[in-house]
């Protein structure tokens, strides 16, 4: 898939899209969004560069190495911020319970972990439906020719 | 009371659910489900839960679409 308008419309629209994803990620607690849609709208993003410049391209820009190591680390990191939650003596993900700063409501840093949770999940998201692109696309020219 | 413009959206909402159902050529289905899922984040944003809407506009509109076309590209177009 080799089209001049694709190509074009694709750079003018990754940067804003991958804005948004990062938006949403981060001002999950204040507004509509969170970890799971932001995550998906950076997701998309990756996956519209892949299909207009080609696999070839997105893997130098994204390797699935590096896709693979954002999964596993962003479940890691949820994991890691709930035990902090056991360690400062409160239960397993405790926010208030654990004295984290609470800071003003309706202000960016007010949530306490809730804003690092996000964080952990929208790199987890993201990285699994860039790793399931990539998964599904590899060896994608058949006998037939088709390709994407 | 339900307004003009719901009565269009549902009704587009439907025409494309049994044109999902009934096309022939796969690609052109997955594009029909593509509008289906944006003009259902335009309902839950009327109904009032904008969250679902962007996830909605985010999953069904985008990712799934991105999916269908590579489960397509590597497969048979027609049914």
């Amino acid at each position: 898939m080799d089209d001049l308008v694709t190509r074009s419309v694709c750079r003018l629209m990754v940067p804003f899209v991958q804005l948004y994803g990062a938006y949403l990620i981060f001002y999950g607690h204040l507004s509509p969004g969170g970890g799971f849609a932001g995550g998906a709208v950076v997701a998309s993003s990756i996956i519209l560069y892949a299909l207009s410049f080609g696999r070839e391209t997105a893997v130098l820009r994204v390797a699935p190495g590096i896709s693979h190591l954002l999964e596993s680390s962003g479940g890691l990191w949820y994991l890691l911020v709930g035990l902090c939650g056991i360690m400062l003596g409160g239960n397993f993900l405790a926010n208030k319970a654990a004295g984290f700063y609470l800071g003003i409501p309706g202000q960016l840093f007010s949530s306490g972990i809730i804003f690092l949770l996000a964080l952990g999940i929208g790199m987890k998201v993201s990285s699994t439906m860039v790793t399931l692109y990539y998964n599904l696309s590899a060896e994608v020219n058949d006998e037939d020719g088709h390709g994407i | 009371m339900i307004t003009v413009l719901d009565f269009l959206l549902l009704l587009f909402l439907i025409v494309c659910a049994v044109a999902v159902a009934r096309i022939r050529d796969l690609l052109s289905a997955v594009v029909i489900f593509a509008a289906y899922s944006l003009v259902m984040a335009i309902i839950w944003q009327m109904l009032g839960s904008p969250d679902v809407a962007i996830t909605e506009a985010a999953l069904g509109a985008g990712v799934t679409t991105f999916l269908f076309i590579a489960a397509i590209s590597r497969t048979r177009r027609t049914e």
